[in-house]
């Protein structure tokens, strides 16, 4: 092509903006949605490249009145369903708690999963003694559906003398070992390649056990969610790689991630090679079953699962923001997918196996609990009361052996 | 006992660590079937198997991150990053989460790794082969970083490197893989088996990690190095004729401040020398603990022989590499009354 007849255009980009800010209608007519039962259930042991599909439709169990539809609908027994409506009702109970301690001036800072629930607490039911998840900071739900003591949950956001982790952690960054809780570490990103290793290792010492990952929309954008996906697919590690898509990153929807109805989260997995399923996260039967899925897949040895759960990230990221300055005040209220607690009861209700009294007695149970536990967590101290940790603490396990130069520091400190 | 070369050492350390301890991984770019570039686990994936000794793709975040899950899960990783200068998209992992575990989840979980990465100059190559990035380590807490001069080192300190139950980066200095050079390019090269430092011991022993080994004794001045450097070193100091006291770090991190401070207030006098540019260096620290511990043996002020602050440069690599003729002249000032 000559010069003369080259074609000149402006050149420019394109900078993505949600569809709606403070002040206009929420939208979210761009994420898509598949009908409940409209997704069909590979088996476990498909290829990836022939179930492409799923990482672009929407798996969904539950449709709008609450009728559990199609072929992923999963095999749960009442008593498992009024479990898992309880795990998620207590972390709800547990949150909204926490967030008044916060506003109390009990702790420093608090983050709540409201309108995410369903997918901890449902994922926690297909994992293992002996299996271990990786998580962020929004899936307390794998703690609270194993009934851990929430005392000891506080007592680590009270960063009191009873702390588990020595006042070192930020309010919510739990280490819990014997419940298959990796230690947080407040970056995000980071630890799903974590996930990726610790399956690596119970494959290549020939174990049963398998590994779940897990990040956000907005961390998928972190070159550590590659490395996690490219390891997971060259050595076929049993690990299940959660990506929740609850839309927002603080005030940065998932466009800015290049999360794209053409491009999905889950469909990252593809360029590895790696089974990808995007699902319904407010749905409790999906998440059950497509966790299920996942984990029977990692178990017979057939490799990693991509999910992407769409979900939608109902309160503020954190204690210290106000979304009212990004979102519409009511877009929680638009979202298509509804609140998981209400959508499981719906159904709980409709099949004659729970009835609105019974969820309202479970709930002040719940609240009794919660309180109960909170009472006893601030008899050990709260953050800013005098029965806080000892300074002795704040040198200790930096090594197993500390070196002469931490010790002479301890002494200089008082300690 | 054999005599044998830094590369043969590292890799029979290896090999006794996988031989004794069934938990032991070892994996970088080429390090499997090839057994390195260097060669230093040349053999090991034929003997031990490709599930104990393998190939990673080139992503040094991702040989971190799956290391640390390892280490997590209770396997002790020994990663390889193929050079030190290609170990930063790796520094996040290593401070945020390898430094951090024991700590941030109270003693729950632990980091046991021990990262193998070729460091420093002389071999030619350029910015991205040469560099000595022990100070960005030596600055974490929860990291223990440590430099071998010698094959009887490297593998005493390997073994001890891989069973610490911390994270350790295990720096080889690569101008010495193969010879103890000592600074002289213009020379012929002299063999290991020629030094008595090669003569190795069959099977395991450890070389602590913490300790400092003096290489010469000497009362006229202490001089501080590790890796190529001690032999840089000892080289000038025996073309002075001063009568210097050698020692060889070893281990940066833990520190051996004993053997600093006995040496410094023997001497009076101090000269720290390493390969890594001068500002923000190890040295920095070095003449900071000397002067916290000996001021008052102290005759002279202390002087830094250290790479300059510039990338390291390809054709002017014997410009920039501290050279023994500036380690000497460094001698000679410190000397002066």
């Amino acid at each position: 092509m000559s010069k003369d007849q080259h074609i000149s255009t402006q050149l420019s980009i394109d900078v993505p903006e949600p569809p709606a800010r403070p002040g206009s209608v929420p939208d979210f007519s761009h994420i898509p949605l598949s009908g409940a039962g409209e997704v069909g259930r590979p088996p476990v042991d498909v290829k990836p490249s022939e179930m492409r599909d799923l990482a672009y439709s929407l798996v969904r169990v539950l449709d709008d009145d609450g009728r559990a539809c199609g072929e992923w609908t999963p095999n749960l027994s009442e008593e498992a369903l009024r479990r898992g409506l309880r795990a998620m009702e207590k972390t709800r109970a547990f949150d909204k708690r926490m967030l008044m301690a916060q506003r109390q001036g009990k702790t420093s800072f608090y983050m709540q999963c409201t309108g995410e629930e369903a997918i901890a607490c449902g994922q926690q039911l297909v994992l293992n003694k002996g299996d271990m998840s990786f998580p962020t900071y929004r899936q307390q739900g794998l703690l609270i559906a194993q009934d851990i003591p929430l005392t000891r949950l506080m007592n680590q956001i009270f960063n009191n003398a009873e702390d588990p982790l020595q006042g070192r952690q930020l309010p919510i960054l739990y280490s819990e070992k014997d419940y298959g809780h990796f230690s947080l570490s407040g970056n995000v990103a980071t630890q799903i390649i974590h996930a990726v290793g610790w399956a690596m290792a119970s494959g290549m010492m020939g174990d049963d056990k398998i590994a779940a990952g897990w990040i956000g929309d907005g961390s998928t954008a972190e070159s550590d969610f590659y490395a996690a996906l490219l390891f997971a697919s060259v050595y076929r590690a049993p690990v299940i790689l959660n990506v929740v898509n609850n839309q927002w990153a603080i005030s940065t929807f998932s466009g800015i991630a290049g999360s794209k109805s053409d491009a999905t989260l889950a469909s990252r997995g593809h360029g590895h090679g790696i089974a990808s399923i995007r699902a319904d996260g407010n749905d409790f039967l999906t998440v059950y079953a497509v966790s299920a899925w996942a984990a029977e897949r990692a178990r017979r040895n057939l490799g990693p699962t991509v999910i992407e759960w769409v979900t939608y990230r109902a309160a503020a990221h954190s204690t210290s923001d106000d979304p009212s300055q990004y979102r519409s005040v009511d877009e929680a209220a638009h979202w298509p997918l509804g609140d998981p607690i209400d959508r499981l009861k719906q159904h709980m209700i409709a099949s004659e196996m729970w009835t609105d009294q019974a969820h309202k007695q479970m709930q002040a149970e719940l609240d009794d609990e919660v309180r109960a536990a909170f009472k006893e967590a601030e008899s050990h101290g709260t953050l800013h009361d005098s029965t806080r940790l000892h300074a002795k603490e704040m040198f200790e396990h930096v090594y197993a052996d500390p070196p002469e130069r931490l010790r002479r520091q301890r002494q200089e400190c008082g300690y | 006992m054999a005599r044998m070369t830094m590369i043969e050492a590292i890799r029979d350390g290896l090999a006794v660590k996988l031989e004794d301890d069934p938990k032991i991984a070892i994996f970088g770019e080429d390090a499997g079937y090839f057994g390195g570039v260097f060669r230093c686990t040349s053999g090991l994936q034929e003997k031990f198997g490709k599930t104990r000794v393998f190939d990673t793709p080139i992503n040094e975040l991702g040989i971190i991150g799956v290391a640390i899950g390892m280490a997590a899960y209770g396997v002790r990783p020994v990663p390889e990053i193929q050079f030190a200068d290609y170990i930063l998209p790796a520094y996040d992992q290593l401070v945020s989460e390898a430094a951090r575990l024991r700590y941030r989840s109270g003693g729950q979980f632990s980091c046991p790794i021990t990262v193998r990465t070729p460091c420093g100059g002389g071999i030619f190559g350029g910015q991205t082969h040469s560099q000595s990035p022990e100070a960005i380590f030596a600055h974490v807490s929860g990291l223990k970083t440590v430099m071998p001069s010698t094959p009887y080192d490297a593998k005493g300190m390997l073994i001890a490197a891989i069973e610490d139950d911390d994270p350790v980066i295990f720096l080889e200095p690569k101008r010495l893989y193969n010879g103890p050079f000592d600074g002289h390019h213009d020379r012929p090269v002299t063999p290991w088996k020629n030094h008595e430092a090669s003569e190795t011991p069959d099977g395991r022993y450890k070389v602590p990690l913490g300790k400092a080994a003096i290489r010469r004794e000497g009362d006229a001045v202490t001089v501080l190095a590790y890796g190529t450097m001690v032999h840089v070193a000892a080289s000038a100091i025996e073309e002075t004729g001063i009568d210097a006291e050698l020692i060889d770090l070893r281990s940066l991190l833990p520190l051996d401040e004993k053997t600093i401070a006995e040496s410094v207030r023997k001497t009076g006098r101090c000269v720290v020398v390493h390969e890594a540019t001068r500002t923000c260096g190890y040295g920095a620290e070095l003449v900071t603990t000397v002067q916290e511990l000996c001021f008052y043996s102290l005759e002279a002020p202390i002087i830094r022989v250290t790479g300059y602050d510039t990338p390291y440069p390809h054709a002017q690599e014997w410009l920039y590499f501290p050279s023994p003729e500036r380690v000497a002249d460094a001698l000679r000032k410190v000397m002066a009354p």
